[in-house]
């Protein structure tokens, strides 16, 4: 009984004495930073930005190891996706799904979730730490005001860059521009905000741009932070984005909707392309930037380094950037690197197609399928295979690793087999192999090093390998090392070929043709384009050649309307018309060289081509008219009964 | 030992005959079937193109059951007894939706118990009427009728049409190995087109192939075909 009365009083002193001090339970945590702490202190705001920066919305985690969605998208870190309409072949046996899946689903391209599959692009988690990072950013008051308003132009630029790619994909969305807090009075009615019109996302881009460049710093100091070169160049994208779906809109009516959330009417096309074109002509004219000639002597290297070259970089407007040694390095190299000069055992796994590479044109300025069949039948005879691709346009060279070219100064083994004189074809199924040509003969190497072996992964299987990007440093390859060139997102060409784009849809043909020479120039065309010969193929096929594996064919094809004309789903032979924009193109063929084995005859040892459908393309690609605006998914509709659906709902 | 492992066995049999019952749901039984028609007449697609949705109102978040409509314009579906809504998306099938009685909309209310079996009554732009395939050697010849059914302010041209030649029966430009196209423009008699295509050598040698006409309206994605018909070469 008496120990009871100690324990009461022990707890009546306890309560008294921990009650009494009022800071005890005021203690700041020593694990978080506080709101007065981080927005007071510039180094801290700016890893806060560095993350912002890090989440800008091209990038790709692994959807195996994480839970953070990744983005359905073309970059250095997802190879994959490149091969995902006629650009290229993937030659990985775990990605031959994209050249046997017919459709492409609705809600593509859209987020990768962790056990959820493919859903519609929905990032306002990061609008709203954007929000919020603005609005906390504007309370500070110890930040220099100019420091402040840069931070702040920065945060503005990357929400604007979210909303422009919400846009590309499901047309409009709704527009928070503030973070927004639930009150818990149990209706959240009030937070339910219905998707704006498409054209006024575009014209929020536009005008955002407007304004976070007079807080920006003006010329190239940047290369991986917003610039007021980058917000022009920004613009001009979004503005000519938003022409095109006005003016080619009008031939797909079906993928509009009455309230304007998809679709732009026709009438805005002119303002839009104006806007394009002076927002490029200014950026132009700053002379901030200029176009990659370093190696004025040799066009095809020059197209080579112009993106592997990261020291004063005149191009360069806006970067991803990668360092070795630091955990922020890319496998681009790794994955793609020439089986035969592999440092480990992959790579050849990027394929350009035979498509692509025959739309590079020839130095007249004309275009030709490639010269493999003599006339009358039989084959044309090469010496050197890369004696197929004379004369054509040098990017061809500096975009993809041709037979008998080389990489790392090694000659890449592209060849497929010994063909004999009745036609018969001597071929292995691996890399290297042997097998004799004679009966008694010695065994000798009947495939090249690099393949193409059918449906062997790594092996050139289309008879090319990417090199755009390709990094020739030693160790590139290896999975310990990898590769720190970076992922270039703006670059001077592309503004040129905007301008280009823009004042040929305006009527100004003339100044159309002064752009788009200025990049054909630098290709390493003598023969510039005059105002009669700017046609609207002209201008996909110069972003085609020039853009290739740069992540712009898909969003292109989109915007002009073609995508269901190109990718319609038909079973179409190879185009005998490259330079014909809305030429059907489902499939990927490719191109194997043969060597001849005909002792005796002149031809022995020279090189065949033939062309053929590599195994796994067992189905044609059919985007459809439901594919210009991505699905919006049910649990977003039933969180918001103001979303309306989109037009293939 | 014995005892033990017997004990087990008896154990391991008693949880296994239990709970199995506990938490499983009786799957769904009720087959609610029907075709896609025109006065009776099937609308035949592509497989894997057109879908319509059943949304079962009175849950929380309202996620809608897609029903594929195969190539014959048929389509079934295992579900559990409800009332559906059922709603034929604007964007799918070279139709259009006709405004149901019951709700005055494009809405058609489904009462479920047991098995149903309802057509599901449309209006195509067009139909393909007397569809007939002839083979000579390998030269397969399709004659057939375009018969305009939308003729008011929606009606629509026709885009082309198309003979395909698949080894299999499904059949339309995605697995074809043989097309034969016609443009709109070139079609003179609507009543009488006849279109011819060669068919090339198949590996491995089959002694028939699959073949059927598609119409493609301008401005439509879907096509609409003729049924399949298998032809011996």
């Amino acid at each position: 009984m008496k120990k009871h009365w100690l324990y009461i009083c022990l707890v009546i002193l306890a309560c008294n004495v921990g009650c009494n001090d009022k800071d005890f339970l005021n203690v700041k945590p020593s694990d978080v930073l506080q709101n007065d702490q981080l927005w007071n202190d510039e180094g801290l705001i700016l890893s806060v930005l560095a993350d912002l920066y890090d989440r800008y919305p091209d990038r790709q985690t692994d959807v195996n190891n994480s839970p953070i969605p990744s983005m359905v998208v073309q970059t250095i870190d997802n190879w994959g996706e490149f091969a995902r309409f006629d650009e290229a072949f993937a030659s990985e046996n775990g990605q031959y799904w994209r050249h046997g899946a017919s459709d492409y689903p609705y809600v593509f391209p859209g987020m990768i979730v962790k056990g959820a599959g493919e859903v519609t692009y929905w990032d306002y988690a990061y609008i709203r730490e954007l929000n919020i990072f603005i609005d906390k950013c504007g309370t500070s008051t110890k930040l220099k005001q100019e420091v402040k308003n840069r931070f702040i132009a920065e945060a503005r630029y990357l929400r604007a860059v979210v909303y422009f790619e919400e846009v590309k994909r499901v047309g409009g969305v709704p527009l928070i521009l503030q973070p927004m807090t639930y009150d818990y009075k149990g209706d959240p009615a009030y937070l339910q905000h219905a998707r704006a019109k498409e054209s006024e996302i575009y014209d929020f881009v536009i005008s955002e741009m407007d304004t976070v460049r007079k807080y920006l710093p003006a010329g190239a100091v940047s290369k991986t932070r917003a610039t007021a070169g980058l917000a022009l160049a920004t613009k001009t994208r979004a503005a000519l984005y938003a022409g095109s779906i006005a003016r080619h809109g009008v031939t797909t009516p079906q993928v509009s909707l009455p309230g304007g959330e998809a679709g732009i009417p026709v009438a805005k096309a002119n303002d839009y392309y104006t806007i394009a074109l002076n927002a490029a002509k200014e950026l132009i004219n700053s002379g901030s930037y200029a176009l990659y000639k370093k190696n004025a002597d040799n066009f095809t290297q020059n197209f080579i380094s112009l993106f592997i070259d990261k020291g004063a970089n005149p191009e360069v407007i806006f970067a991803k950037d990668f360092k070795l040694q630091s955990g922020r390095v890319q496998p681009w190299t790794l994955w793609s690197q020439p089986r035969s000069n592999a440092e480990e055992q992959q790579g050849g796994r990027l394929n350009p197609s035979l498509n692509l590479v025959q739309s590079f044109e020839l130095l007249d300025n004309t275009f030709a399928p490639l010269n493999i069949n003599a006339p009358g039948g039989g084959y044309v005879y090469y010496n050197d295979p890369l004696d197929l691709f004379a004369n054509r346009d040098p990017r061809l060279a500096a975009t993809v690793i041709l037979p008998g070219s080389e990489f790392k100064d090694k000659k890449v083994d592209i060849w497929a087999g010994y063909i004999r004189r009745n036609g018969d074809i001597v071929t292995g199924d691996n890399f290297g192999a042997k097998s004799r040509l004679e009966p008694n003969g010695p065994e000798v190497q009947v495939v090249g090093y690099d393949g193409p072996v059918n449906n062997l992964e790594f092996s050139a299987q289309s008879g090319f390998i990417i090199r755009k990007y390709m990094d020739p440093t030693v160790g590139s390859g290896r999975i310990g090392t990898q590769s720190e060139v970076w992922w270039i997102r703006y670059r001077y060409a592309e503004v040129l070929l905007n301008a280009a784009e823009a004042a040929f849809e305006l009527g100004q043909r003339d100044v159309a043709a002064g752009y788009i020479n200025q990049v054909r120039e630098r290709a390493g065309f003598k023969i510039p384009l005059t105002a009669a010969d700017m046609t609207f193929d002209r201008i996909v096929h110069e972003r085609k050649v020039e853009l290739a594996f740069e992540g712009h064919e898909f969003w292109d094809m989109k915007r002009w309307r073609l995508a269901h004309k190109v990718w319609n789903g038909v079973r179409t032979a190879l185009t005998t018309n490259p330079g014909k924009s809305d030429e059907p193109s489902t499939r990927v063929f490719a191109l194997w060289p043969y060597k001849v084995y005909d002792p005796g005859s002149p031809n022995n040892g020279k090189y065949i081509f033939k062309q053929v459908l590599p195994g796994a393309v067992t189905s044609a690609h059919g985007f459809r008219l439901g594919n210009y605006y991505a699905a919006i998914n049910d649990d977003i509709r039933n969180n918001n009964p103001k979303i309306v659906k989109n037009p293939n709902q | 030992m014995k005892a033990n492992i017997q004990y087990a066995i008896l154990i391991a049999w008693g949880i296994l005959s239990v709970s199995c019952k506990k938490d499983n749901y009786k799957a769904p039984s009720g087959a609610f079937s029907g075709r896609l028609v025109y006065q009776g007449q099937p609308v035949n697609v592509s497989y894997n193109e057109v879908y319509f949705e059943l949304w079962e109102p009175g849950w929380g978040k309202s996620t809608p059951i897609v029903v594929n409509v195969s190539q014959d314009g048929s389509f079934s579906a295992l579900l559990f007894d409800a009332s559906y809504k059922l709603v034929i998306p604007a964007a799918q099938g070279p139709f259009r939706s006709l405004t149901d009685k019951t709700t005055n909309s494009d809405t058609i209310l489904l009462q479920l118990s047991g098995n149903l079996t309802r057509d599901i009554e449309v209006l195509p732009y067009y139909m393909i009427r007397q569809a007939k395939f002839t083979a000579a050697g390998r030269k397969v010849t399709a004659t057939f009728a375009a018969e305009q059914i939308i003729k008011d302010a929606a009606a629509k041209d026709i885009e082309r049409v198309s003979l395909y030649i698949c080894k299999t029966q499904f059949v339309d430009g995605r697995n074809s190995v043989a097309t034969k196209d016609m443009s709109g423009a070139a079609i003179t008699d609507p009543a009488g087109i006849s279109l011819q295509v060669d068919v090339p050598a198949l590996v491995p040698e089959q002694k028939t192939v699959f073949a059927r006409v598609g119409l493609k309206i301008a401005g439509v994605e879907d096509m609409i075909y003729s049924p399949v018909q298998e032809v011996a070469l």
